[in-house]
């Protein structure tokens, strides 16, 4: 059986930081439409980025000897809950930050760690992960992309795909086959720290079908790497690679990707005075739903704080989340509709001619959280991914 | 003093006292004062009156998990309703009466003077009902009620009418939010019993074999089981939540959240917990139903889902605030509230 999450404090030094944040954010995302802001942790914007290093605002819980903020995990959860609940544009150093960093500072050497580290805390060093391959989404132990020993490193070939942001990171970390066939699986595989101004290395965006290029193709054509490009220990990849879907699971992201279009659609009720009794139902449940979530999520942050390894909590949060965040689009839009027939059919026979249109920023970030939802319950593991992790932790297999 | 070590002797009572058999004795028409003698006697009704009245002092957030193990346990008795009530009573240096007291889910005065409390949760088996009238509260003996039952099989509920207020009855004077009070606690036990309707579920997945294994190494069985346990774990944070503060009663605004969040997901448990089972599950006979058909009575007492949301919803819309500040400021408990 799982233990019941329960309610816990936020220390008040990580709450401290909140007002600090958020003048930061009010300056800088002056005058952005909210349907940039929708995008938020896939918004790119490398300056943005910088500014958030210059104040000490990445790796907040890193360890200050690399560059880092030296806070508890606490403290980036109060930053990451205001980023992301404003839309602030940290897609560029989102996944260096969360995942790249920890993970050089977990399994990497001293000279890693200090090459790499400072640098993506400073905002300066992007990263992208090199998970998926055409032959291997879920079933990740089938990657085929190989490196192979040489006299003076590894040397690359095969293809990653679905690669955020491959064409804007200055590094990956790829999961390849170091040793072994693809029918050993999770034995036999690597992580490798590529250069991605490396010969040999092709990117090619895909378009989305919101006209976004955020992920890519990577082609490794004999690629030659140094020996110091292995991260961890030769052979180890998996076990690092599982970790690392941890640190991906259970941050707040998991509960914040519809905010800006949900506080978009509470400013229009509130401004054209139109919400119905379904809509004050829906707002109220969205909020009351997400109130839960978040104070499930600061039990999952608490324990991993204790040191503990919470993977079946932080897998229902996550997809207790991806579900409210997938209806959230799909029921405002139907109150929106709603809301523009009622709204056209009053101003015929109404005096006063309040501009009572649905503004098309909100139409606009409305159609993006629509239309990108579907990835809320593919990117950190699927629905049915997690799904089988809760019911291991059921004791059901 | 920690949860555990304040709800384990509370659970081993209960276990003891309220076993299923016992819980369909009642419902069937036994006469509850043994049991309810019983728990009286053990003290907890006043957890939440004050020390200096002679109780335990608890906050409602520190009895928090005495609620959710009378939940787990299906009592057919309002022995969380009472700890409030008594508390209330304390407070405004009433003494408390013998017997369980109920919190009227839907009163009324009607033209001839009489009250009226329909659909009264544990109305057939409850001493006194407290109500909320335009000049205060009142505590009235349910004996000098004509006791309408709901006519439901098995169900506790009843329809309750005073032609006038009794002569006996204990009047309040502070205003009480009894609604608000009635969802609190509902919550709490509503998420006590999806978490015993999922221990149920899980050891019947784990134990029917078809097709040569358990059912519960099934993929399409263990999704469902997934789900269930991810509405069981927010039920418990939302009512926690709904009971959390620093008083003996809730905030209302927290306990409609609570309400509505653990009603939608009653709404989604039972249903699942019975699609586990097969046919077995609604025999009278499986333990099952005894917390499935508590679970969508309880849903629907004080208010359901759409209700509490609809209240919640108004509230962001008037504070003109953004969702993250709202729910920081007027749903979560403050670090201050959560301090022991």
């Amino acid at each position: 059986m799982i233990e019941p999450l329960s309610l816990q404090p936020l220390p008040e030094a990580a709450e401290a930081l909140r007002a600090d944040v958020r003048r930061f954010l009010d300056e800088a995302l002056a005058g952005m439409s909210a349907d940039r802001r929708a995008r938020s942790w896939l918004g790119f914007d490398a300056g943005f980025s910088r500014a958030l290093g210059a104040r000490g605002w990445i790796g907040l819980a890193l360890p200050r000897e690399y560059g880092g903020g030296g806070q508890e995990a606490f403290a980036r959860f109060v930053l990451v809950e205001e980023l992301l609940a404003c839309g602030a544009p940290v897609s560029a150093h989102w996944i260096a930050e969360r995942q790249s960093a920890p993970m050089i500072l977990r399994y990497g050497t001293e000279a890693q760690k200090r090459f790499f580290v400072p640098a993506v805390c400073r905002g300066e060093l992007f990263f992208a992960i090199g998970m998926s391959e055409p032959q291997a989404g879920s079933d990740l132990a089938s990657v085929r992309t190989r490196a192979t020993p040489t006299a003076t490193g590894w040397r690359l070939k095969g293809q990653k795909i679905w690669t955020t942001n491959a064409d804007h990171s200055h590094y990956m970390i790829g999961l390849v086959r170091t040793s072994g066939a693809p029918e050993d699986r999770q034995r036999g595989l690597s992580q490798l720290l590529i250069d991605l101004k490396t010969p040999g290395i092709t990117i090619r965006p895909i378009e989305d079908l919101t006209g976004d290029r955020h992920f890519g193709e990577v082609f490794f054509d004999d690629v030659e790497l140094p020996r110091d490009a292995l991260v961890g220990s030769e052979g180890s990849g998996w076990e690092q690679v599982t970790a690392e879907l941890a640190f991906e699971r259970s941050g707040p992201e998991r509960i914040y990707s519809s905010m800006v279009l949900l506080d978009t659609w509470l400013e229009f009720l509130r401004a054209s005075k139109s919400a119905d009794a379904a809509a004050l139902a829906l707002a109220g449940r969205i909020v009351a739903h997400k109130a839960t979530l978040r104070s499930m999520s600061v039990a999952v942050t608490a324990k991993v704080g204790a040191g503990a390894s919470p993977m079946t909590e932080a897998s229902l949060v996550k997809d207790l989340g991806t579900e409210l965040e997938q209806l959230t689009p799909i029921a405002i839009a139907d109150a929106i509709a709603t809301a523009q027939a009622t709204l056209t059919g009053k101003a015929s026979g109404s005096a006063g001619g309040a501009e009572k249109e649905v503004p098309a920023e909100l139409l606009r970030a409305l159609a993006y959280i629509t239309q990108f939802a579907p990835t809320f319950s593919l990117r950190g593991g699927t629905r049915e991914v997690l799904r089988g992790l809760i019911a291991r932790g059921l004791g059901l297999r | 003093m920690s949860d555990h070590e304040l709800a384990e002797p509370f659970e081993r009572l209960l276990a003891d006292a309220c076993t299923p058999a016992t819980i369909r004795a009642i419902e069937r028409g036994a006469d509850p004062a043994p049991l309810w003698s019983r728990l009286e006697a053990s003290g907890f009704v006043d957890s939440l009156v004050p020390e200096a009245a002679g109780g335990a002092g608890l906050r409602l957030a520190d009895a928090f998990p005495l609620v959710v193990v009378v939940g787990r346990h299906a009592l057919p008795l309002p022995l969380a309703q009472t700890m409030l009530v008594r508390a209330l009573l304390a407070r405004e240096g009433l003494t408390a009466p013998s017997g369980s007291i109920t919190i009227a889910a839907q009163t009324r005065v009607a033209s001839d003077g009489a009250i009226v409390c329909a659909a009264t949760p544990c109305g057939l088996v409850a001493d006194w009902v407290v109500v909320a009238l335009a000049d205060g509260w009142r505590v009235l003996p349910v004996a000098y009620a004509e006791r309408t039952p709901s006519g439901v099989h098995a169900s506790l509920r009843a329809d309750l009418r005073w032609h006038a207020l009794p002569a006996d009855a204990i009047v309040g004077s502070a205003p009480l939010e009894s609604a608000e009070a009635g969802a609190a606690i509902t919550a709490a036990l509503l998420a006590g019993a999806m978490a015993r309707v999922l221990e149920i579920s899980v050891a019947f997945a784990n134990d029917r074999v078809q097709f040569g294994k358990s059912i519960g190494k099934f993929q399409a069985i263990q999704h469902q089981l997934a789900v269930m346990a991810e509405h069981v774990a927010a039920a418990r944070m939302a009512a926690e939540i709904g009971c959390a503060g620093v008083g003996p009663l809730p905030m209302p605004l927290r306990a409609a959240l609570a309400k509505a969040r653990t009603s939608e997901a009653a709404a989604l448990v039972a249903p699942m917990a019975h699609a586990v089972h097969g046919a077995i599950g609604i025999t009278a006979e499986l333990d099952l139903q005894l917390y499935t058909r508590r679970l969508h009575e309880g849903r629907a007492d004080y208010g359901a889902e759409t209700h509490w949301n609809r209240v919640v919803g108004r509230a962001l819309i008037d504070s003109g605030a953004s969702a993250l500040d709202f729910m920081r400021s007027d749903l979560i408990p403050s670090n201050d509230e959560l301090r022991p």
